[in-house]
């Protein structure tokens, strides 16, 4: 397939669905903790669609800008503005977000998911088809009795994607959603996110895996001390990296 | 020696007979101890959540206090107790002094504190798991208390079991406000102090037995909960 055909289309918010709330802008964006500027005058714009893929080393600030972006922390100043003017809440009831480290309530895997449907105003039939359709997808069907305590660490992973796309969010927050998966389970979680996307949901995903970002993005956000170096397509960021921190990044080394 | 062995024996026959002025005492203790520490849950427990994850001015001052009420002497209780209750104090007319409801008062007291401190610690620390995750999905105010109190439900319940324990164990507050009265407001750690000071050694070892079997049972319902009851619900 035509890759750089592929990403650019996307990039141009090409919508199966109605979006709301995209595209964003965000314009010298700071958090700071304490004295530290985790997120140092960060300006980014990102369309509908499509998957946008965060890169960077550890301690860039990836974690945090989802964070921000989910409305979970509040800017120190700047202005993250969505498609309308929204209120924060409903801003965030059209997102969903898989965590770093997802944390399950202490019931089955069905009733975490049930959990969250209920909450996001999910009801009767509707709500039952989002069950069996994600436990379908993410391949817990067999297990979906089981208590979420006693999970191994990729099943954990899978219920809470599970749980993030039962609810159909415009946008989809992923933290290292593979992370502790197995080659096989990798590649079952990014044929579910390859559908996400083509439903016209947008992805916005940390990963340290360039091999993922490569199969799953279109463009590529790379992070520095809180900063955005680039904002470039997959394969412009492959062949051209624009700063050595990404080159160095690209190449698997490290960088001081 | 010989002494304490016909003590034994005696309070053997009084268990084994079921000893109707024994039971009687028993009953009493376990129906104001039970009574209190309900009354104390329902008012503790979610108290204790809502100063969990409610974000308030003297906040801090406010845990301070409970923690420090939870060392709270039993006879400093029931001293507080009496001076509240007697015909002196403001609620004198109500007449409780020497009844069982005053003892009720009393533990009541003693344990609420334990429940909130204890229930805002269980609770805040669930919050710091789940806030981010219950906030992602949505979840807030009074539906979020409600989810945190489910998830450490198990916990809440080991809580409200060491309250039970130390309300049927404590005599310094009971015996100020009940007096110790025969039939009346004479409990189990009463009865064992008036008897062994006047030397009867038979029913104060007979209601020695029966608490500490008491106290075992509690510590056994305690880790049992602990073992069973995250297994099968999930961490
Ligand atoms: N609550 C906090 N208090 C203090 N420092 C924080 C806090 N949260 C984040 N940081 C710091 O901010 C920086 C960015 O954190 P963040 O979690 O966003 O990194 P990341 O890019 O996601 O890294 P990783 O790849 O390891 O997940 C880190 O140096 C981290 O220590
Ligand atoms: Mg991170």
């Amino acid at each position: 397939m035509d890759g750089e055909h592929r990403a650019s289309g996307n990039l141009q918010s090409r919508v199966v669905h109605e979006s709301l709330i995209l595209p964003v802008r965000i314009e010298n964006l700071v958090y700071e903790i304490g004295k530290a500027r985790i997120i140092d005058s960060l300006n980014l714009e990102l369309s509908a669609g499509g998957c946008t893929a965060i890169l960077g080393y550890n301690g860039a600030g990836k974690s945090v800008l989802l964070r921000l972006l989910h409305g979970l922390l509040t800017p120190s100043s700047g202005i993250i503005r969505w498609a309308g003017d929204f209120d924060p809440e409903f801003v965030r009831q059209r997102q969903s977000m898989v965590f770093q480290s997802p944390v399950l309530l202490r019931r089955s895997i069905e009733a975490n998911i049930r959990y969250a449907l209920t909450k996001r105003g999910f009801k009767g039939e509707h709500r039952a088809h989002r069950i069996e359709t994600v436990l379908e997808q993410t391949n817990l069907s067999r297990i979906r009795h089981r208590q979420a305590m006693v999970l191994s660490g990729g099943e954990r992973q899978r219920v809470a994607i599970a749980r993030a796309l039962a609810v159909e969010p415009e946008i989809l927050f992923l933290d290292e959603p593979t992370a502790s998966l197995d080659p096989a389970a990798t590649i079952g979680i990014e044929d579910i996110l390859v559908r996400a996307r083509n439903e016209g949901r947008k992805l916005i995903m940390v990963t340290q895996s360039v091999g993922q970002a490569e199969r799953l993005a279109n463009d590529i956000v790379f992070m520095h001390h809180g900063q955005v170096t680039e904002h470039s397509l997959i394969e412009e960021f492959l062949a051209t990296p624009k700063s050595p921190v990404a080159q160095a990044f690209i190449e698997g080394k490290l960088y001081k | 020696m010989e002494e304490i062995f016909e003590g034994f024996a005696t309070a053997a026959v009084l268990i084994a007979r079921f000893d109707s002025a024994l039971f009687e005492i028993v009953e009493l203790s376990l129906r104001v101890s039970l009574t209190a520490v309900l009354i104390s849950a329902v008012i503790g427990l979610p108290l204790g959540a809502a100063i969990a994850v409610a974000r308030f001015r003297g906040r801090n001052f406010l845990i301070v206090c409970v923690n420090a009420l939870m060392g709270l002497p039993p006879v400093v209780v029931g001293l507080l107790v009496y001076l509240n209750l007697s015909n002196a104090g403001p609620f004198g007319w109500l007449q409780l002094l020497y009844t069982p409801t005053a003892m009720i008062i009393a533990q009541i007291v003693l344990v609420t504190p334990i429940i909130v401190a204890l229930a805002r610690q269980f609770v805040e620390d669930a919050n710091a798991d789940y806030d981010e995750e219950l906030r992602s999905i949505g979840v807030r105010g009074a539906a979020k208390l409600i989810t945190l109190i489910v998830e450490v439900r198990h916990s809440l319940l080991t809580v409200v079991l060491a309250a039970f324990g130390r309300a049927i164990a404590e005599v310094g507050a009971v015996i100020i406000v009940g007096g110790n009265i025969n039939h009346i407001t004479r409990v189990m750690t009463t009865a064992i102090a008036l008897e062994t000071s006047k030397g009867e050694l038979a029913l104060a070892l007979a209601l020695g037995v029966i608490l500490m079997m008491i106290a075992f049972a509690v510590n056994a319902m305690a880790s049992l909960i602990k073992k069973i009851g995250p297994k099968s619900y999930g961490r």
